[in-house]
């Protein structure tokens, strides 16, 4: 186990799952593969055989940027106190409806 | 006329025999790497393909057991026959060997299995038209897995290719007798119940030597072919390989879980 070295490891790709045409593509896991096409197929086999699936996109895990935990300061923590960027800080208007 | 129908249920029983048991057979070969599979990804992909074959085998042996009419079921057709009763390829039946042997037999039978259920599909039998094509959808599922791993395992690594290339070599003898035709075959052929086997030997060909070609896998050079499959001759392998998946049924009959 330890000397294995990065080439003896498949490529990571992480897979996202559409439930039904139309319907946004939602992240289902990740998965080893030596390719797209055998990437493709493992997706098939391991998230899409149970339940419904439309389409599956294959992407290669390392072409992903996230943040990191440090950036959540800076980030996300000013949107907490500025209330008024929720759509549900304003009141409806009566006679409005389906909104 | 009630006659002929009396035959041609038992040469039908025959031919849903063979279907069966090729299916049950590979299927039972393939469940054995379960856990077992080079990766986690594999072993998912192929205990797949083994549940789709099975399925598939336990549809045409219940079917066969209507067909034969004697209070049989699917269940005392693959539990409770010998080896000399059963139809299988010698293809099939094959211990598993290391994952090249696995992937290059199935490769074969899938071409082999693809071409068949494709055309069966249209059978007269109404019966064997609807479960063919549902046999047809999962196996070219199955086609397309084995066919990307041939080009990978023969185009691959100095290894993955010589391991590739010896299973072609010791499989090959079995390949023939996928394509003989016999008097079965004459009659219900005649009454587009199937299709001669003969038939799909140029497709077959076809198609195997071009995924060979991308793979760089050379055509072995032999005339010898191994015959007798579908009278109940075998390997000594199917005796093994029964004896493992049968034991329980016979063990305990009617067991349930």
């Amino acid at each position: 186990m330890g000397n294995q070295t990065k080439s003896d490891q498949w490529d990571l790709w992480e897979v996202f799952i559409q439930e039904k045409s139309g319907a946004p593509h939602t992240h289902a896991g990740s998965l080893h593969a030596p390719d797209p096409e055998i990437a493709l197929q493992n997706a098939r086999d391991v998230y899409a055989r149970r339940g419904e699936v439309n389409n599956i996109w294959i992407v290669p895990s390392v072409a992903i940027t996230a943040s990191t935990p440090e950036d959540n300061e800076s980030f996300f923590d000013q949107i907490k106190d500025k209330v008024y960027r929720h759509p549900q800080f304003y009141s409806v208007p009566k006679g409005v409806r389906n909104v | 006329m009630s006659n002929l129908n009396g035959d041609l249920n038992k040469y039908l029983f025959e031919y849903l025999l063979r279907l069966g048991d090729d299916l049950l057979i590979i299927g039972h070969r393939l469940s054995e790497w379960c856990g077992y599979a080079p990766i986690l990804e594999e072993d998912i992909a192929l205990g797949n393909i083994a549940l789709d074959c099975i399925g598939q085998a336990s549809a045409f042996l219940q079917f066969a057991a209507e067909v034969e009419n004697k209070g049989r079921t699917e269940d005392d057709l693959a539990y409770f026959r010998d080896a000399i009763d059963y139809r299988n390829l010698q293809l099939t039946e094959l211990p598993k060997g290391d994952f090249a042997f696995t992937i290059a037999r199935q490769f074969l039978f899938d071409t082999y299995f693809l071409l068949l259920t494709e055309k069966l599909q249209k059978s007269s039998n109404e019966k064997l038209a609807g479960i063919s094509a549902k046999s047809f959808k999962e196996t070219k599922y199955h086609y397309r897995h084995s066919a990307e791993w041939m080009l990978r395992l023969g185009d691959g690594t100095e290894e993955s290719n010589r391991r590739l290339q010896n299973a072609i070599d010791e499989l090959w003898i079995y390949t023939g007798e996928i394509f003989e035709d016999n008097e079965l075959i004459e009659i219900l052929s005649n009454e587009k119940i199937t299709i001669k086997n003969s038939e799909l030997k140029e497709s077959w060909s076809e198609k195997v030597r071009s995924i060979f070609e991308r793979a760089k896998i050379k055509i072995p050079e032999t005339n010898f072919q191994i015959k007798g499959s579908r009278k109940g001759i075998h390997s000594e392998h199917l005796g093994h390989l029964l004896a493992e998946m049968q034991i329980l049924a016979r063990s305990f009959p009617g067991a349930k879980w």
